[in-house]
C-alpha cells in the first residue's frame, strides 16, 4: 500500500501503451523475420521499409465485415475474443520493468500470473464452442487440453524458482537476480518453463489449435473484421508476455549478467534507463526466438504434444523441483 | 488511495474499454450486408450437415481431472516452497509423501494408457490377381510404437 504512487499510474500508462505496440512490432516483426528466413522481402510497401503495415492492417480490419454464423453463440461468440487480450493486460501490472518501476506489488503476484494465464484459455475454447462449427470445435478442443497440459510444468517451473527467493512476489524474484540469474541456478527449470510458454501461447512447434492444413483456421474459423483482430492480436501478446516472464523468471529480469559483483552504484536516472533497456533487449531476444523457432521447426503431432507434456515434462520438471529442494534444505541451509 | 489489487482492477478496467472501444469502432464504420450464405457454417464450400456439438473424446474429460489433481497439488506446493527453509524436518518431509502419493496414482494412470493417443494403423489396400482390390479390416489395430509409453 506504501509503495503505490504516482509512479505506478505512469507504469500503468506506459506498459499498457508499450504492451500494444510491442504486439504491433511483433506482428511486423514476424512478417519481415519469416521473409529474411525464406530469402523474400516481405512487407516493404507501407511507410518506410514497412514499419506501418501494422497499422494498416488495424484499419484494413476494423472495415471489414463482420459474420457471426446463424448457428452459434452470438452472445458468447461476441465475448470470447475479448478475453485473451483482458487477461493479457492484466498480466502486465505485475511485470517490474526496473528497480522500483512496476504498476503494482501484490504480495501473491506469482499466483496471480498462473491464475490469469491460466484465464486465457477460456477465450479460445469459448471461441471454439460457440462458432458451432467442427473445426473450431476441434480447434477448441485441443486449445483447452493442451493448455492445461502444459500449464502444469509451468507452474512447478515456477514453483522451483520460488524456493529459492522464499517470496511469492515478482518483484522479489527479480531483485534476487542481480548476481546469479535463475537460468544458471536452475537451467532445467528454465528450459521446461520455455517449452511449456510456447505451448501456452500456441505457437510452432504447438500449434495444433490452428493447424491450417487440418483445421482450416482453428477455433477462429468463424472469426472475421475486429474479433479476428483481436485473436490475432491476443496472439502477439502473449508472444511479449511470454518473452517478458520468461525474462523476469530466469534471465535475470532487469539486471545485467552477475550485475551485483561488477556494476558500480549508479544515479537513479541512469539506473532506471539502464534497468528498462536490459529489459527490453531481453525481451526482445525471446520476441525474435518465438519468431525463429516457429519458422524452423515444423508441428508436433497431437499425441506427441500430448505425450511430450504429461509423461516427459510433468515428471521431469517435480523431479527438478524435489531435487533443488533437497539441495536447498541439505546443503546450503 | 489504491490498494495493490485496485491496481489489477485499474488494468482490468483499462484493458476491458480498450477492447469495447476498438470493436465499438469497428461495428460503427463497417459494412452490414449479411445473406444467408455468408451466414452458413463454414465446412469448405459444402453445405454443412448436423450439429458440430458432437460427442467427443473422453481423453479430453480425463486430461480435464489429472489437470485439477495436479494443479491442487502444485498451488499447495506454492506456500510449502516460500516458509520450507525453516519448518523443520517432519513438515519438509510431509511435502515429500505428498508428491510422491500423487506421483504413483500419476504412475499408474500413465500406465493404464489413460494418457495415451493411439493412432490407428493405416489402412494399406492389397492388391490381388482376379479378385481386385482388398482392404483388410479384421487387421487394423494399433502401431506399435504408439502402444508404448
Amino acid at each position: 500500500m506504501a509503495e503505490v504512487t504516482l509512479s505506478s499510474f505512469i507504469v500503468l500508462g506506459v506498459a499498457l501503451f508499450m504492451l500494444l505496440n510491442s504486439a504491433a512490432i511483433a506482428v511486423y516483426a514476424e512478417r519481415r523475420v519469416a521473409a529474411f528466413i525464406q530469402n523474400r522481402m516481405g512487407p516493404n510497401r507501407v511507410g518506410p521499409a514497412g514499419l506501418l503495415q501494422p497499422i494498416a492492417d488495424v484499419l484494413k480490419l476494423l472495415l471489414k465485415e463482420d459474420v457471426t454464423p446463424t448457428e452459434g453463440n452470438k452472445f458468447i461468440h461476441a465475448v470470447a475474443p475479448m478475453i485473451p487480450v483482458i487477461t493479457a493486460l492484466m498480466t502486465v501490472a505485475v511485470i517490474p520493468f526496473g528497480e522500483g518501476l512496476y504498476a503494482t506489488n501484490i504480495n501473491a503476484s506469482v499466483l496471480y500470473l498462473l491464475a490469469v494465464a491460466s484465464l486465457g484459455v477460456y477465450g479460445v475454447t469459448l471461441a471454439g464452442w460457440a462458432s458451432n462449427s467442427k473445426y473450431s470445435l476441434l480447434g477448441g478442443l485441443r486449445a483447452a487440453a493442451q493448455m492445461i497440459s502444459y500449464e502444469l510444468p509451468l507452474g512447478m517451473a515456477v514453483a522451483s524458482v520460488v524456493i529459492f527467493v522464499g517470496s511469492l512476489r515478482v518483484v522479489d524474484i527479480a531483485a534476487y537476480q542481480e548476481t546469479w540469474w535463475f537460468f544458471f541456478l536452475n537451467p532445467l527449470g528454465a528450459i521446461i518453463f520455455i517449452i511449456a510458454a510456447f505451448a501456452e501461447s500456441n505457437r510452432t512447434p504447438f500449434d495444433l489449435v490452428e493447424a491450417e492444413q487440418e483445421l482450416v483456421g482453428g477455433f477462429h474459423t468463424e472469426y472475421s473484421s475486429m474479433k479476428f483482430g483481436m485473436f490475432f492480436l491476443a496472439e502477439y501478446m502473449h508472444v511479449v508476455i511470454n518473452s517478458m516472464l520468461m525474462t523476469t523468471f530466469f534471465f535475470g529480469a532487469y539486471h545485467l549478467p552477475f550485475a551485483g559483483y561488477w556494476l558500480p552504484e549508479l544515479s537513479p536516472l541512469v539506473k532506471g534507463i539502464l534497468d528498462v533497456s536490459v529489459f527490453t533487449i531481453k525481451t526482445g531476444f525471446f520476441m525474435f526466438l518465438f519468431i525463429w523457432v516457429r519458422w524452423t521447426i515444423p508441428r508436433f503431432k497431437y499425441n506427441q504434444v500430448m505425450k511430450l507434456g504429461w509423461s516427459r515434462l510433468l515428471p521431469l520438471s517435480i523431479a527438478n523441483f524435489i531435487v533443488i529442494a533437497a539441495i536447498l534444505f541439505f546443503i546450503v541451509n | 488511495m489504491i490498494t495493490n489489487f485496485g491496481y489489477v482492477l485499474l488494468f482490468i478496467i483499462t484493458g476491458a474499454l480498450f477492447v469495447g472501444v476498438a470493436l465499438f469502432v469497428s461495428k460503427l464504420i463497417r459494412p452490414d450486408r449479411p445473406n444467408d450464405t455468408k451466414l452458413m457454417t463454414y465446412e469448405c464450400g459444402e453445405i454443412p450437415f448436423g450439429d458440430a456439438r458432437i460427442q467427443f473424446n473422453n481423453r479430453f474429460y480425463i486430461i480435464g481431472l489429472m489437470f485439477l489433481i495436479f494443479e491442487v497439488e502444485i498451488l499447495l506446493l506454492f506456500p510449502w516452497a516460500v516458509v520450507f527453509k525453516e519448518i523443520g524436518w517432519f513438515a519438509f518431509f510431509v511435502m515429500f509423501v505428498f508428491v510422491f502419493l500423487i506421483f504413483i496414482g500419476f504412475i499408474y494412470e500413465l500406465g493404464k494408457g489413460e494418457l495415451k493417443w493411439d493412432i490407428p494403423a493405416p489402412l494399406i489396400p492389397r492388391y490381388e490377381e482376379n479378385v481386385g482390390v482388398i482392404e483388410e479390416e479384421e487387421k487394423r489395430e494399433t502401431v506399435p510404437s504408439a502402444k508404448k509409453l
